[in-house]
């Protein structure tokens, strides 16, 4: 009973300490899901808030390793309260306490990313990975020997599937005979399942290792086997500096100070933003040493003209797995369509139950 | 199947079960006292952490080992001031315990997350590792799966041909009788659930340090409740824990092999089968023998006499 008085007096007292806060300026808050020090997508969150932070009069903070549901929803209220002007979300599980909390208080701008539901205080944004993946599938399809791609992969949401669809088609556009072989581990952070994963994929002779985890396991199984990798969400080659060859990396600080200045002109208005190569949200990190310079070379044209808009990723004819024609002759998928896609392009092994 | 696919599968088999074999059999060593501990996803976890920081900054993965265990040991304590001293409900302990090691080491560990350490590679041994099919598969790991080999059969001298083995067990058997005979019950008890936890400990820094060589919030990803259900399904021996804890570790790495060879199974059940199978075999194996080796007096707290 004693140790609970004093448990709760700290309670209290951090409490108090935390209400002193000085306003007048420009205060931003960011909710992450993961710790922001994991070279993943978290710390690409935070790399923005940096950049923010750097705005004149405007002074932000965040809050690391939230869990989604209700303990975001005291989180973010706590911000509102505390009087934030804005604040972002970073993960789908904190759309609909987000909602909740935006229903309270309408003066406060609240930007949700990766999810859907809006209101008219609350926007919602994503990046269009899916670009930049396409750009890494370019330079695994022009770097594996034996034609097959391994893919560790989180969850078969439809980001995921998208990403992997768009890292085939950019290997078979340099590569007609690649074959991506997926592997699910049901996990976004789980070093050790994630290692094991890769190491699979290796035993079917797989020489480009990609992923779409948070972990940087899969690049530890590349480098021990002596092969080539693509890291994602940050630079990765620290982990694998013989096998990391480039990574879909975010970029997230032009979207965020971009939003927090119309929030303080007051011009922004709720919306669902999508932006890619185009915005400079995503990207690839600079390439390692053993990719060529025709690589390069090639990979830089076709930035420049899905950036400009010439080219698109997601343009028919697109089969799927059986063969058949989901995207027709000419054709670009639309943002609908990309936002709900559930099933695998022609050449990926693997399946999206 | 072909060789080509058979080696490498169980090869990971024995590197994917080494963390779980650690836990399972401190858990197993901590149960022959007649302490339950719910607790060694936390002791593991612990470990972890221990051992990857200690690496970090002395450079010695071995030395990180070692404090990991010793890491396990103490937080481990925890349970053993709990159970022994206050005669708390052991239950209720390890659950406080899981939560507070998971806790805790996220607290400490969350500026590191992401960072590596130095750890240990895999190393052949000479002669062994060049036995056909058996090499491979067992002697071409790192140190710890290695060391790993040794502790059950250590684990089973020292229960059953030392003094110190039997009175342990006595504590956790008939507690009231071997207090008559004049032991120690309670210092047994401390010495099951110190020397268990050491092996968590080491469980967990298998993850940090030869695993993979990172360390990120919940690295022990719930192997730590494996290890319990397995000690269950083990039936309280080390040898069958060995089994056990390669099954599972199999079945886990033949699914991403079944995944990675372009099965058309969904994932999700796919997922399902180390658990699923690994229950399902033991409790196939044991169903004629039934030699359950359960002690009698497991989870039972026992009065100091002093």
């Amino acid at each position: 009973m004693r140790l609970f008085k004093v448990v709760l007096v700290v309670i209290l007292s951090l409490g108090v300490c935390s209400a002193f806060a000085a306003d007048k300026e420009m205060k931003v808050g960011f909710v992450y899901v993961s710790p922001i020090g994991d070279a993943g997508y978290s710390y690409a969150h935070d790399v923005g808030r940096q950049a923010v932070e750097a705005m004149p009069g405007v002074t932000t903070s965040y809050v690391e390793a939230v869990p989604e549901g209700p303990d975001s929803e005291r989180v973010m209220l706590n911000m509102a309260r505390k009087g934030y002007d804005v604040i972002f979300a970073t993960s789908f599980g904190y759309m609909d306490p987000m909602l909740k909390v935006a229903a309270q208080f309408p003066k406060t701008a609240f930007f949700h990313c990766s999810g859907f539901k809006m209101a008219d205080n609350m926007g919602n944004y994503f990046g269009r990975m899916y670009q930049a993946r396409y750009l890494s599938g370019v330079v695994a399809g022009s770097m594996t020997k034996s034609n097959i791609l391994g893919y560790v992969a989180a969850f078969p949401i439809p980001e995921v599937i998208r990403g992997i669809n768009a890292f085939a088609l950019g290997a078979q556009s340099v590569n007609p005979d690649v074959v991506v072989r997926v592997v699910w581990t049901k996990t976004w952070y789980d070093p050790a399942t994630e290692k094991e994963a890769a190491k699979s994929l290796l035993d079917v002779g797989a020489d480009v290792i990609a992923q779409h985890q948070d972990s940087p396991g899969p690049q530890e199984a590349a480098e021990e086997k002596g092969v080539y990798s693509i890291g994602y969400n940050s630079d990765m080659s620290s982990f694998a500096p013989k096998a990391h060859l480039t990574a879909p990396v975010w970029h997230w600080g032009p979207y965020y100070t971009k939003m927090v200045d119309e929030v303080r002109k007051g011009t922004w208005k709720a919306s669902s933003d999508w932006p890619g190569l185009a915005e400079g949200i995503v990207g690839l990190s600079p390439f390692g040493k053993m990719v060529p310079q025709n690589v390069k070379d090639k990979v830089k044209a076709l930035e420049a003209e899905i950036a400009s808009g010439k080219k698109q990723v997601f343009v028919g004819p697109i089969k799927d797995q059986k063969g058949e024609v989901k995207i027709a002759d000419g054709v670009a998928a639309p943002d609908k369509d990309l936002l709900g896609m559930t099933w695998f392009v022609q050449g990926v092994v693997g399946t999206t139950k | 199947m072909s060789p080509e696919i058979i080696i490498p599968l169980l090869a990971a088999a024995v590197q994917s079960g080494t963390p779980i074999l650690y836990a399972t059999l401190g858990e197993i060593f901590t149960e022959k006292s007649g302490v339950l501990n719910l607790g060694v996803e936390g002791a593991m976890i612990i470990g972890a952490l221990t051992g990857f920081l200690v690496s970090r900054y002395t450079g010695s993965p071995a030395l990180g080992f070692l404090a990991a265990g010793v890491a396990g040991s103490l937080a481990t304590a925890l349970h053993g001031i709990v159970c022994l001293w206050f005669l708390g409900n052991q239950v209720v302990s390890g659950l406080a315990l899981t939560i507070l090691g998971a806790g805790l080491a996220n607290y400490i560990g969350t500026p590191f997350v992401g960072l590596s350490a130095p750890g240990f590679s895999p190393f052949a041994v000479p002669f062994l590792s060049s036995i056909p099919f058996l090499g491979p598969v067992f002697f071409q790991h790192d140190i710890l799966v290695y060391v790993s080999y040794c502790i059950p059969v250590v684990m089973v001298l020292f229960l059953t041909r030392t003094r110190f083995g039997l009175s342990l067990r006595a504590a956790g058997e008939y507690p009231a009788a071997a207090t008559a005979t004049g032991l120690n019950v309670i210092a047994y008890r401390w010495l099951g659930i110190v020397g268990g936890g050491f092996f968590m400990g080491l469980g967990g820094a298998y993850l940090s340090l030869a695993y993979t060589h990172l360390w990120t919030t919940n690295l022990t990803a719930g192997r730590g409740w494996i290890a319990v259900a397995l000690v269950i399904f083990a039936f309280w021996r080390p040898g069958r824990a060995v089994f056990g804890a390669y099954l599972f570790g199999g079945i886990m790495a033949l699914q991403l092999r079944m995944q990675a060879s372009g099965t058309q199974i969904s994932s999700s059940i796919l997922l399902m089968l180390p658990y699923a199978l690994t229950v399902f075999v033991l409790v196939l194996s044991s169903w004629r023998k039934g030699t359950s080796e359960e002690p009698a007096a497991l989870g039972v707290n026992v009065e100091p006499t002093e």
